[in-house]
């Protein structure tokens, strides 16, 4: 591209920016319309769980979450089906090597933790899923060819474990006659939980198969 | 003040259109940003957690895309050496 | 009070985009991807002081962390490519790897 052009298109942008920026502008100063927030803070002590975003997530908007670890789940599987990894580091050396160890059980511990507190504090299935894919970078980095996978076929069930999870929640409850994803109160913080916990696995898994970048 | 740094922000985002997978996480922690600042209702209130969970969401699509766009652009650049 | 924290803002904004354009218009990969990392922490130091931690922390792990890890195999892939292009002849020392 010449450089006129880019100036160009520079210029347009700043103009389309300036555009959105008055728009949104325009949105915010204006009368506020009926929000969510209020239903939603309204609702949280129905949901099983006291800290607000997770209650969205994973019950009031359950819906997205689902969708969203699917999408998860198919970005996987197309970076599987671009055929096989390339091969991994070199074994690390010893100070590194065993650095490796003490970080490795530090961050599954505190991915348990992340999830556990999820329900009352700042944290979740997301940040912990992420803690045991850094794991398994960590892992990958230190020599591991497999970043700390179990094999193929268990490696498959475990990134699907998730998404299957959630939809079978989904489906016993609408079953049971409650309605898709729509918990009872009671029983609400421990389904939850459940999900939560199989979507963390799912998604240390997911993270740390893409970071392999390969078909196991 | 927030106004003028979602100003700056979306200049900013449209800016990085022009490069390719930095510029598209860039943009994507614009957008995101635009979504944190709109929940937030200043020192004392709580925030919107309707917002926030929606670009939880967003951030873990965002890296998931990333990863496949990577994944991809490596394989064809493989394909492009062989021939 | 106010006024440090204003000014605190200040410097905040200002840090975050000059990592964002130094991000997207630094011309070599592995810098570039190592500014974007900066820029991913930055921007959830901002999320946190905007009283998100969920968003906060979330994007400190996944989007600064295993995005930057993802960006930076990928870059040393290139670079090694280019190497072996020249040479022929590069095997995988790992030299090129992040320590951690």
């Amino acid at each position: 591209m010449s450089r006129d052009w880019s100036l160009l298109l520079g210029m347009l942008l700043a103009l389309l920016a300036c555009v959105l920026l008055w728009v949104l502008h325009g949105a915010l100063m204006d009368q506020p319309g009926p929000r969510l927030a209020d239903l939603a803070a309204a609702n949280v002590p129905y949901s099983g769980v006291s800290n607000p975003v997770t209650s969205v997530l994973l019950n009031f908007r359950a819906y997205d979450t689902l969708l969203e670890l699917a999408v998860v789940l198919a970005a996987l599987l197309g970076i599987w089906a671009l055929g096989p990894a390339v091969p991994g580091f070199q074994p690390s050396g010893p100070v590194l090597a065993s650095m490796v160890s003490w970080i490795v059980p530090l961050l599954i511990l505190a991915g348990g933790y992340m999830l556990w507190v999820g329900g009352h504090a700042p944290g979740g299935a997301f940040q912990a899923g992420a803690l045991l894919g850094a794991a398994g970078v960590i892992l990958r980095l230190g020599g591991d060819p497999r970043a700390g996978l179990p094999d193929e076929t268990m490696q498959r069930w475990l990134a699907v474990a998730g998404t299957a999870v959630f939809t079978l929640v989904g489906l016993a409850l609408a079953a049971a006659g409650e309605g898709f994803l729509t918990y009872p109160t009671d029983w609400a913080k421990w389904l939850i939980l459940l999900i939560e916990t199989a979507a963390t696995i799912a998604i240390g898994v997911t993270l740390a198969a893409a970071y392999v970048g390969g078909r196991p | 003040m927030i106004l003028f740094a979602l100003g700056i922000w979306s200049f900013l985002s449209h800016e990085a259109l022009l490069r390719k997978l930095i510029a598209f996480n860039v943009m994507g922690g614009g957008v995101f940003h635009v979504f944190i600042a709109v929940a937030y209702r200043g020192d004392t209130a709580p925030p919107d957690p309707v917002p926030h969970a929606l670009v939880l969401t967003g951030i873990v699509v965002a890296v998931s895309a990333t990863a496949l766009a990577l994944a991809l652009g490596g394989r064809a650049q493989d394909a492009a050496d062989h021939d | 009070m106010t006024q440090l924290l204003l000014l605190f803002d200040v410097v905040l904004l200002t840090t975050l985009l000059a990592l964002a354009v130094a991000a997207v218009t630094s011309p070599e990969p592995r810098r570039a991807v190592m500014l974007f990392i900066a820029f991913g922490l930055w921007l959830s130091m901002v999320w946190a002081r905007l009283r998100a931690p969920d968003v906060a922390l979330a994007e400190a792990a996944i989007g600064a962390g295993l995005g930057g890890a993802l960006m930076l195999a990928a870059a040393r892939r290139a670079a090694k490519r280019e190497a072996g292009d020249s040479t022929e002849s590069a095997g995988d020392s790992g030299a090129g790897g992040p320590p951690a």
